[in-house]
């Protein structure tokens, strides 16, 4: 299963933390601390996986992959697939591409919210849920639709009732 | 501002947050920010709940403590609202953890929101139920999870699936609840319910045996099957990836497989046809194409044996190791680890391929290469393997070489298929890396090289011609140092010549060359150095005709700031000196060692990590010296000590005991063993002396009273030798052995009069000249002090017309008496003294102290020394 998927930016801040198993939020940092110090020393034209061992506990490892300034990163078992990992985050990527045109940092940190959901409709509980972009990009945007007109209903009557009140 | 807002946006805060410069600043906002969440959320203030929610999140993320917002959660998710569920349930997912009491209170709103005909809210349920659940909302919850199954939405059914799995995971009895549900969803032809049907079927096989053998039975050629379609289905864009059509459902399906064909024969010949399928058309271009392969052949690996299979799958791991992509690489050799424990040979057959791989840019494929070279190796291959790895060693960077040299060593020592290639392959390392070999490694070495009778000669000569070569490598030079001191011999005549060596010249100066450049250079360890002047003096009396040069070298290091040097070359000094009657047996050959003895006690000795001592205090310039310094080589000298010494005729074991003077089972061996012949015997015992304590009637003390009937000397020496015990961790000085030595020269020092007792000094030392100071005090007049001063001259010429001059400062009084002589022999044999009786009118308050001047002649030329002596014993 995976354990985490997390989005560091090369500055070691961290940009989306998503644990599948309950971690304190010190053990949290600790974690994006201690991955962010291997990742940043890596050379250039080295594999992308990292064995996890001493640094995430037994029978884990790390597939990254760096984007302009943010670095993708999986941490996940023995059960999945190292280089099907290293497509998830093609895939996460592509599909963020789609939802931000151009997506940078910046996008990424605005909408937070919005990385989550596209997170949530990718993996459950550690696991692959859907991996067709289409799909994906389909259901965020219904949630997001969804989100706007009841928040905006209820912004809309709150503003009258303070109009009118 | 908005006008509704109670705080900022959460935009705002993002970019307030980004703003800050320091980690102070970003601390100060967020605290700002927290504290009008905390009160809005003490106003119960409804309106922004969902925002100030969004904003702990964030503040979550940069890992501040957001606990108080945990009841936010529970609140939102009860809200009808959409976003307000929405951001609730991202809420409870980051806020929460199963552990916690709360989430019992969500239990409720989670049953209610399963059974919403919104597929959105349902879907955000699933999603927070299948990350948070725990054991007691997969009871509760159970149920409605397994109706979703059958939910009208596919996106619905997908969630619900691998909600289902966090339930069987958290309670593996609800299992049998999801087998048959499952049986229908593997007939799914949508790809993403397949996809975790798929999933679900392989966590159910893995908590529940039963279900394992049910989905055998019944769901194996239906998996073929769908495999069979989804490989030869037609291209589907939208499941691409980069180009190959949805490798994930390739790779779950293969990984069930995987399941239900291990240890079961019908169930892996029923699909040995699709994986055969796979392994040969699938796509290799691509990640994605070979994420499905590296799939494919884990599962060849694990169902059971077709041997055809397997090569195929070998042989594409093979394919990998030549890939360009690194990834690709570091997979395969993972792969190729498992699958050494299935069909080495196959493996075996890839050997070329991996050896590149040791010399890859990428530091992490050369580990793993390296480790799996080493499982490669065995008796047959060990000598093309061997070949290849020390070549390499020769131009891998510094950061890789000492795993390699470890590995190398390791399987040198394991599968060397005779001596003569252990020998040259050991040498090869040491002389490429030799800084990176274990002590233990090169112990062995000697060892080995001790116990080949025949291969010694051809030992030292290699040795001496790999150290012309590599001068920096301080192993390498350890054991050519040592096998030069014990077979300088054989160097120099070409004794044992084997037919495949060219025989070199090698003249008995060269040999000491070598020692001598060896102990020169600063930059060495000072075990080394220590054992270079070992060396020294087993050629000393090896190469007659270099004793004297070899003395010079030696007596340099008598004025050494390194203890350990300064004590050896004193004592090796008086040993070529004095006792060239004693000296070819001291420096024999040593006993060799039992190998099997050995390796046993290294194997005891790596267990319990001791071997690390040697290296330890070389750095340490100021002469103090921890004992752990010079265990190894007392260890290595003395390899028989253990064992019980055949009682040998020679005097070899002299040496053994010399410099093992502090281990206390030779010591005891010495005491009892020697008959007491000659004064060597007395020598002997006199620096075994050192550990324990005389006992009652001890041979030392009988044959001292022997020997010299001298009451007070007897005296002196028990009051020395006792008072070492208590401190018996440290070493003796130099002095007091020398002074110890010359008990044994022409004219024995021996103290005369009686009264309080002070250790005797080396008042002046200069490169030939020493002074030593015996002092006895007067009972009557503690003012006044004797003084015998002892006048030894070492170089090898005479001192004629030699005068001792001495000054004191005014609080003192000096009185000369007239000196024994005024010609000082050559090389220490014999010396002149001369009584001094000082008077300190401030005794008790100043100590002594002197000016002195010593004139004589030299080969008809006036010499003059000067010095002053401040080192005189307090309360004098």
């Amino acid at each position: 299963m995976i354990r985490a998927m997390l989005v560091i930016n090369n500055q070691g801040k961290s940009r989306l933390a998503k644990f599948y198993n309950y971690t304190p939020v010190e053990q949290q940092q600790q974690l994006i601390r201690s991955i962010y110090s291997v990742l940043c020393l890596q050379p250039e034209n080295v594999s992308n996986f990292i064995e996890g061992g001493l640094l995430l506990g037994p029978d884990s490892r790390l597939v990254y992959k760096l984007f302009a300034t943010l670095y993708f990163v999986f941490v996940f078992d023995s059960s999945e697939n190292e280089l099907a990992m290293f497509d998830l985050i093609q895939v996460y990527v592509e599909i963020l591409e789609k939802c931000f045109s151009n997506v940078c940092e910046l996008d990424i940190v605005l909408n937070y919210g919005k990385m989550h959901t596209i997170l949530d409709e990718m993996i459950v509980g550690g696991q692959v849920v859907e991996t067709n972009s289409d799909i994906v990009m389909k259901a965020v945007e219904e949630i997001s639709k969804l989100e706007t007109t009841t928040a905006g209903a209820k912004l809309i009557s709150k503003s009258a009732s303070l109009l009118w009140g | 501002m908005n006008p509704f807002s109670s705080g900022t946006r959460l935009r705002d805060m993002i970019r307030a947050i980004r703003a800050c410069k320091t980690a102070a600043e970003e601390r100060a906002v967020i605290r700002k920010e927290c504290a009008s969440i905390r009160a809005a959320i003490s106003d119960n203030d409804q309106t922004f709940r969902h925002r100030n929610l969004a904003k702990l999140m964030f503040i979550h993320m940069l890992g501040y403590p957001t606990h108080f917002g945990q009841m936010e959660c529970l609140k939102l998710i009860a809200a009808p609202g959409f976003a307000e569920k929405r951001i609730g349930y991202l809420g409870l997912m980051l806020l929460l953890d199963e552990r916690q009491e709360v989430l019992m209170l969500v239990t409720n709103s989670l049953k209610q929101d399963l059974n919403q005909n919104n597929q959105h809210i349902v879907g955000l349920a699933l999603c927070a139920l299948g990350n948070i659940c725990s054991a007691d909302m997969a009871r509760d919850l159970a149920p409605e999870v397994e109706k979703l199954l059958q939910f009208r939405d596919p996106n619905i059914r997908k969630k619900a699936a691998l909600c289902s799995i966090r339930i069987i995971k958290k309670v593996p009895d609800l299992a049998d609840n999801f087998v048959d549900p499952v049986v229908s969803l593997l007939k799914e032809k949508h790809h993403g319910v397949l996809l975790t049907g798929i999933q679900l079927c392989t966590d159910l096989c893995k908590v529940n045996e039963e279900a394992l053998e049910y989905f055998r039975k019944k769901c194996t050629e239906g998996l073929v099957r769908s495999l069979k379609d989804v490989v030869n289905s037609p291209y589907v864009p939208e499941y691409d990836i980069s180009g190959i059509a949805d490798p994930f459902l390739h790779i779950r399906l293969l990984r069930v497989l995987r399941i239900l064909g291990h240890g079961d024969a019908d169930a892996s010949d029923c699909m040995s046809d699709i994986l055969a399928q796979v392994a040969t058309k699938t796509e290799s271009h691509k990640n994605a194409g070979n994420a499905i392969l590296y799939e494919c052949v884990g599962t060849i690996m694990s169902v059971e044996d077709n041997g055809g299979l397997r090569v195929l799958a070998i042989n594409i791991l093979g394919r990998f190791l030549s890939n360009r992509d690194n990834n690709i690489r570091y997979v395969a050799l993972n792969m190729l680890m498992k699958a050494i424990a299935v069909d080495a040979q196959a493996v075996q057959r890839h050997r070329a391929t991996i050896l590149e791989c040791v010399k890859d840019l990428d530091a992490s494929i050369r580990k793993r290469a390296l480790e799996l070279v080493y499982l490669l190796v065995n008796e047959s291959n060990v000598k093309p393997l061997m070949k290849e790895l020390v070549d390499y060693l020769e131009v891998s960077d510094q950061g890789f070489k000492g795993d390699l040299t470890a590995k190398i060593c390791s399987i040198v020592e394991k599968f060397s298929p005779d001596k003569i290639w252990y020998i040259d392959q050991m040498l090869k390392v040491l002389s490429e890396a030799g800084n990176f070999v274990k002590a233990s490694v090169w112990h062995a070495l000697v060892v080995v090289i001790t116990n080949a009778s025949n291969l010694q000669g051809y030992s030292v000569r290699s040795l001496y011609r790999a150290i012309q070569i590599s001068r920096d490598q301080e192993t390498l030079i350890r054991v050519a140092v040592w096998c030069i001191g014990e077979y300088g011999d054989m160097l120099v005549n070409n004794i044992e010549m084997l037919d495949i060596e060219e025989p070199i010249t090698v003249t008995e100066s060269d040999a000491v060359d070598v020692v001598e450049i060896a102990i020169k250079n600063h930059s060495l360890n000072l075990t080394t150095r220590a054992m270079c002047l070992i060396a020294l003096l087993k050629l000393s009396s090896r190469f007659p005709s270099c004793s004297q040069r070899i003395k010079e070298i030696i007596a340099q290091y008598k004025g050494s700031l390194l203890l350990e040097l300064q004590q050896r070359s004193v004592e090796f000094n008086s040993i070529i000196g004095k006792h060239k009657n004693i000296r070819s047996a001291l420096v024999e050959r040593m006993p060799v060692l039992d190998e099997a003895t050995y390796n046993g006690r290294r194997a005891r000795s790596a267990s319990a990590a001791v071997s690390t001592s040697l290296e330890f205090a070389s750095n340490l310039s100021n002469g103090v010296i921890a004992r752990t310094d010079v265990a190894p080589l007392v260890d290595l000298l003395d390899m028989g000590a253990d064992e019980p010494v055949p009682p040998c005729s020679s005097g070899g074991n002299f040496l053994l005991d010399l410099i093992d003077v502090d281990m206390p089972s030779s010591s005891s061996q010495s005491g009892t063993t020697q008959p007491q012949k000659s004064g060597t015997d007395v020598l002997l015992d006199l620096l075994s002396a050192w550990s324990p304590p005389p006992q009652k009637g001890s041979p030392t003390t009988d044959i001292i009273l022997l020997n010299q009937d001298d009451k007070p000397s007897v005296n002196a020496l028990d009051i020395l030798s006792s008072s070492m015990v208590p401190s018996g961790e440290a070493k003796p000085t130099g002095p007091y052995m020398m002074d110890l030595l010359d008990v044994f020269g022409p004219n024995p020092a021996t103290p005369e009069e009686s009264g309080p007792t002070f250790p005797p000094i080396v008042a002046y030392e200069s490169s030939a000249l020493t002074i030593i100071f015996n002092f006895s005090k007067r009972p009557e007049n503690p003012q006044m002090t004797d003084i015998e001063a002892m006048f030894t001259n070492k170089s090898s010429d005479v001192y004629t017309d030699f005068v001792f001059q001495a000054a004191v400062p005014k609080f003192l009084q000096l009185h000369l008496e007239p000196a024994s002589s005024n010609t000082l022999p050559a090389s220490g044999y014999g010396s002149i003294t001369q009584k001094l009786h000082v008077t300190n009118r401030q005794h008790g308050k100043k100590s002594l102290v002197m000016r002195i001047r010593l004139s004589y002649k030299l080969n008809n030329k006036a010499v003059l020394e000067e010095g002053q002596i401040s080192n005189f014993p307090r309360d004098l």
